[in-house]
């Protein structure tokens, strides 16, 4: 019960915080203020905010788990690769959506879509996509804190409690401190994420009596060498893992967070560095995870390398629900939490839950990003500013929040776990295909706002295509993919075990670049706005 | 010509991401205990970095942030 303690500690500082930014914003009812916390952060909540909100569960949780199952491709799949490609994106796209956003006053993606493009409607095609793709991320948050706080309290704080507290104390924060509360939350979470992983990584490390030990027994083990090199992963899987970090600046709360900078100045240091905080966060939790395979006195470590064990050797011969039910068994999203359950002393156990539970709740910023977008893209652009004024249309979004979270939460406590797992899944790959959509709309004179409804409509079609796919055609186990279409010999459309192949690239390599093309023909056909709105956007 | 280098820089950067030379081995340990995949990629990142901080250097849309600060400054004396 220690542990959860300190994580009730924990609950308490960040609703805190959420209600001494209320206190700063002095009762001001201005959506910029309310919304983009008076677009007024400093260089270094911009830094750790924008980090913290790129940061979710996945970070800690699920790159250790990950790492658990596959070794260290982890780190150069997921880490790595963003860790190049991020920033750029910050740097080329941030910047410039921050200064557009200054200049005419834009809060949300579509705002700036509606009015490069000449739109109404195709706008609002975009912000259901957005929503649809956001959604998923907010229900997730709920059940990993749910999830998180029965692990630490070992069981004495029920599933469904512990979800309705993680909803209340960031619906609570979101609600009254808006985007200053929110990157104040995300700062303070990020801190402890980054003093996370070095206490983690001293005190495992001590625990299991040196790395060194345990790296050269990995080594002569044959189940286990594998997982210290990528030999087990094919080059253009690698390789389509470098197009999934695209999906960061088309995410409506990172493009959102971009807006609140007080200068531009600030992006400095976020672009510098992004790559660093990524290495420090992931590195220790890819290791760990990878290490973690040489626990051998945790049951429950054991009982999962079982069940990979009789996975890869019978997987071939199983039925495809026994396959699903033993990969959920052999999933290690909790090995982080069993190390420290069996290395860490209590009290340190409890603060670094502390840093787990920072993590598992970055759902604030997109529940925020959701309501900002509700109430500038929908309430506002249909007249209801116009009609009611500022302080209702904040009123509205606060109101929003309460019912977003309450809608997830009653989802959270009734849907499957995995369903909403895989649904993220389809959002990074979802998200990515929009990326050309802010590509175009900044650096091509030529893009039309047809060509932003085909590449909207493409990337539906895809994430429904892919899942439709993935759910008639079960997971094969582990070893060579099932090929569904090939034509002379190549292989087309392949089932993985991990997910779906298209000539052996992820299907985000061909959603990417499929929208990339449909922006440019249809644009190309289709009739341009008027020159003054093309000059608005380049001749600055 | 500095653009260009960056351009460059940014392209292999990236291609240097998929170091196929170092597939199938976990050797050399780094340190006793970090195979030498994992270690490559670590400085990879630290490779990004440095690369954002000469993009920040020699690349930087001053002429956004001009922009920005002469509205601020109209919009000031216009108050």
């Amino acid at each position: 019960m220690i542990p959860a303690i300190f994580v009730f500690i924990y609950l308490a500082a960040v609703l805190y915080i959420g209600i001494f930014a209320f206190r700063r914003a002095k009762g001001s009812e201005k959506p910029e203020d309310y919304f983009l916390a008076s677009r007024s952060l400093g260089p270094f909540v911009f830094l750790f905010s924008l980090f913290g909100t790129n940061m979710t569960a996945f970070a800690i949780l699920g790159s250790s788990g990950h790492a658990f199952s596959n070794g260290i491709v982890t780190f150069g799949l997921m880490a790595s690769s963003s860790a190049l490609v991020i920033p750029i994106t910050i740097f080329l796209i941030g910047t410039r959506v921050w200064a557009l956003g200054k200049k005419f006053g834009f809060m949300t993606p579509v705002q700036m879509f509606r009015d490069r493009w000449e739109c109404g409607h195709i706008g609002t095609v975009i912000f259901v996509v957005q929503a649809a793709l956001l959604v998923p991320y907010i229900i997730i948050g709920i059940m990993g804190g749910g999830t998180t706080l029965n692990v630490i309290s070992g069981g004495l704080v029920p599933y469904w409690f512990g979800g309705a507290i993680v909803a209340l104390v960031v619906m609570s924060y979101v609600f009254f401190g808006g985007m200053r509360g929110t990157a104040w939350v995300n700062t303070f979470q990020t801190i402890l994420f980054l003093t996370f992983g070095v206490i983690a990584i001293v005190v495992i490390g001590v625990g299991m009596g040196g790395f060194r030990t345990a790296a050269n027994a990995m080594l002569a083990s044959p189940a286990l060498a594998p997982l210290l090199t990528r030999e087990r992963i094919s080059p253009l899987y690698f390789f389509s893992y470098t197009f999934i970090p695209l999906s960061a600046i088309a995410f409506p709360h990172i493009l959102i967070f971009c807006l609140t900078a007080e200068k531009m100045n600030h992006f400095k240091k976020t672009v510098i560095f992004y790559p660093i905080c990524i290495l420090a966060i992931w590195l220790p939790c890819v290791f760990l995870g990878v290490m973690a395979n040489r626990v051998t006195d945790v049951p429950q470590i054991k009982a999962r390398q079982e069940a990979r064990r009789v996975l890869a050797t019978q997987g071939k011969t199983m039925a495809p629900e026994a396959r699903d039910e033993l990969r959920e068994q052999a999933a290690g999203d909790d090995v982080i939490m069993l190390l420290l359950q069996r290395y860490a002393p209590l009290w340190l156990a409890g603060l670094l839950g502390a840093g787990i539970m920072a993590a598992v709740m970055a759902s604030d910023s997109q529940i925020l990003a959701l309501s900002t977008m509700f109430t500038e893209d929908v309430f506002a652009f249909y007249g209801g500013k116009r009609r009611f004024g500022e302080a209702v249309q904040v009123h509205t979004g606060r109101i929003f929040i309460v019912l977003i979270t309450l809608v997830a939460y009653a989802v959270a406590l009734r849907a499957p776990e995995t369903i909403f797992e895989l649904a993220i899944q389809y959002a990074f790959s979802g998200f990515a295909a929009l990326s050309p959509l802010l590509v175009a709309a900044l650096f091509w004179k030529g893009s039309t706002k047809w060509g932003a409804l085909a590449v909207t409509l493409w990337t539906v079609l895809a994430v429904v295509a892919v899942a439709l796919f993935q759910h008639a055609v079960p997971a094969p186990a582990p070893g060579p993919p099932l090929v569904a279409w090939a034509i002379g010999g190549t292989e087309v459309l392949s089932r993985t075990p991990g997910g779906t192949a298209v000539f052996g690239f992820m299907p985000v390599v061909p959603m990417v670049l499929v929208s990339a093309l449909l922006m440019f023909v249809v644009s190309l056909v289709t009739r341009k706005p008027q020159q003054a709105t093309i000059a608005k956007y380049f001749q600055f | 010509m500095k653009r260009i280098l960056l351009v460059v820089a940014v392209i292999a950067l990236y291609f240097l991401h998929q170091d196929f030379w170092f597939w199938r081995t976990a050797h050399p340990l780094v340190f006793g205990f970090v195979p030498i995949g994992l270690f490559y990629q670590g400085c990879f990142s630290v490779a990004a970095a440095l690369l954002m901080w000469l993009l920040v250097k020699y690349a930087w849309p001053h002429h956004l942030e001009q922009e920005i600060e002469q509205q601020e400054t109209e919009e000031g004396s216009q108050r």
